[in-house]
């Protein structure tokens, strides 16, 4: 088996997991400022697809990103990728601010929460090529399914929404939202190869 | 032991949850659900990565000089609290809130026997926990033991979660952290399990429509 990675015409992406770090334990405001360069167009984009106006967006950018600096010891990097991380925290503050509405969310330390009966190692392990694999994955859906999927994460719609403005029959829409989303998550559950 | 659900949320739903397009009321049913099923977590940790993987592919919208300047500037800021970081009540509560979990417990926040029930039928009662926004109710519905509930239909969807006790009907069994989610094709006249009391949340969007009305 070939150990040695091809040489890539693209610069390798920064040291997110790093990066966090840096945040976390030393108040880094370099890591956090390279951290804020990478993220902040990315979600600045993100926020516009649902309407939202430049001005805002950086509003609700800004107290993401904030959040970021204040949650970074919180940041476990074997529970989800840095970028993963970001959009749910993204999400929310989308939520509370644009919405106007409360985030429900479980409490991972309620003594009423029934606890992940073997908690799966390989999961950790296997986090970290997720964000390029999945990407990969996405890209080669097919056309209207890659569409769709971008729609529910873009649009703050939910499904039936979706259907009823697009003109796509309600069935039509989950079962394209179905195989997208089961074939991603083959790739995120294979063995690791 | 505890035992895990059997009926889930359909995936869109999960997906809507993930998403962050589902309203706060829907919402509330799923992420209770996920509290009591590993399966579901796992699922939705799914979704999150593709949502991170997207966010990562998205196309690069400047941000403005003064935005970054101004965010600098902020990090000295205390931390911001959000609405669903208030800090928690720590009143002791008797054992029947303890057994619901978060993030409904919170909402709740108050013994079951002090909220203002209202008796429907004989045996079946409900409190609206006025959460979401109209048309949506959310609403508990208490069902004493072996109570046949009347015949009725969905005008919109229901979602209901178990949360104590247990009924069956035309399409099963269900128990403690079961979801089952109804449009209007389904009618249904549920049997509470003998035992204790059946608990359960339910989300409507328009209202019931009970045959012997």
């Amino acid at each position: 088996m070939p150990d040695a990675p091809a040489a890539r015409s693209s610069p390798p992406p920064p040291d997110f997991n790093a990066l966090m770090r840096s945040v976390a334990n030393e108040r880094s405001r370099p890591a956090f400022a390279l951290l804020f360069n990478h993220f902040a167009p990315r979600l600045k984009s993100y926020l516009m697809r649902s309407g939202t106006d430049s001005g805002q967006a950086e509003e609700v950018v800004q107290e993401a990103m904030l959040l970021v600096w204040h949650r970074a010891v919180t940041f476990n990097p074997a529970q989800a990728n840095v970028s993963t991380w970001i959009f749910t925290i993204a999400r929310n503050r989308r939520i509370d601010m644009i919405r106007r509405e409360r985030r429900p969310e479980f409490d991972p330390t309620d003594p009423a929460l029934v606890p992940e009966p073997a908690p799966s190692a390989e999961r950790a392990i296997e986090l970290v090529q997720d964000g390029t694999r999945l990407r990969a994955a996405i890209d080669s859906l097919p056309n209207e399914q890659a569409e769709l999927l971008r729609l529910a994460y873009y649009d703050d719609k939910p499904h039936s929404v979706i259907s009823a403005e697009r003109g796509i029959p309600l069935g039509t829409v989950k079962s394209r939202l179905r195989l997208a989303v089961e074939r991603l998550r083959h790739l995120l559950r294979e063995e690791g190869t | 032991m505890m035992i895990r659900p059997s009926h889930h949320p359909a995936e869109e739903f999960l997906l809507d949850y993930a998403d962050g397009s589902l309203g706060e009321a829907s919402a509330l049913v799923i992420a209770t659900h996920l509290a009591l099923c590993p399966d579901c977590r796992n699922k939705v940790a799914d979704l999150e990565a593709i949502g991170g993987a997207l966010l990562d592919a998205e196309r690069l919208e400047p941000v403005s000089m003064p935005c970054l300047d101004a965010m600098m500037a902020r990090l000295g800021e205390p931390q911001p609290l959000t609405r669903r970081e208030k800090p928690p009540q720590l009143t002791a509560l008797p054992p029947d809130i303890l057994m619901i979990p978060e993030p409904l417990r919170g909402y709740i926040g108050a013994p079951l026997s002090s909220l203002g029930w209202r008796q429907l039928r004989p045996g079946i009662e409900d409190v609206d926990l006025g959460i979401g926004q109209a048309p949506a109710q959310t609403r508990l519905f208490r069902i004493m033991p072996g109570v046949v509930t009347p015949r009725h239909g969905h005008c919109g969807t229901e979602m209901a979660l178990v949360l104590a006790g247990g009924y069956r009907d035309e399409q099963g069994n269900c128990c403690r952290g079961d979801v089952f989610i109804y449009d209007s094709t389904v009618e249904h006249s549920p049997v509470a399990d003998h035992g204790e009391p059946c608990l359960c949340l339910v989300v409507t969007d328009a209202p019931l429509l009970f045959m012997d009305d």
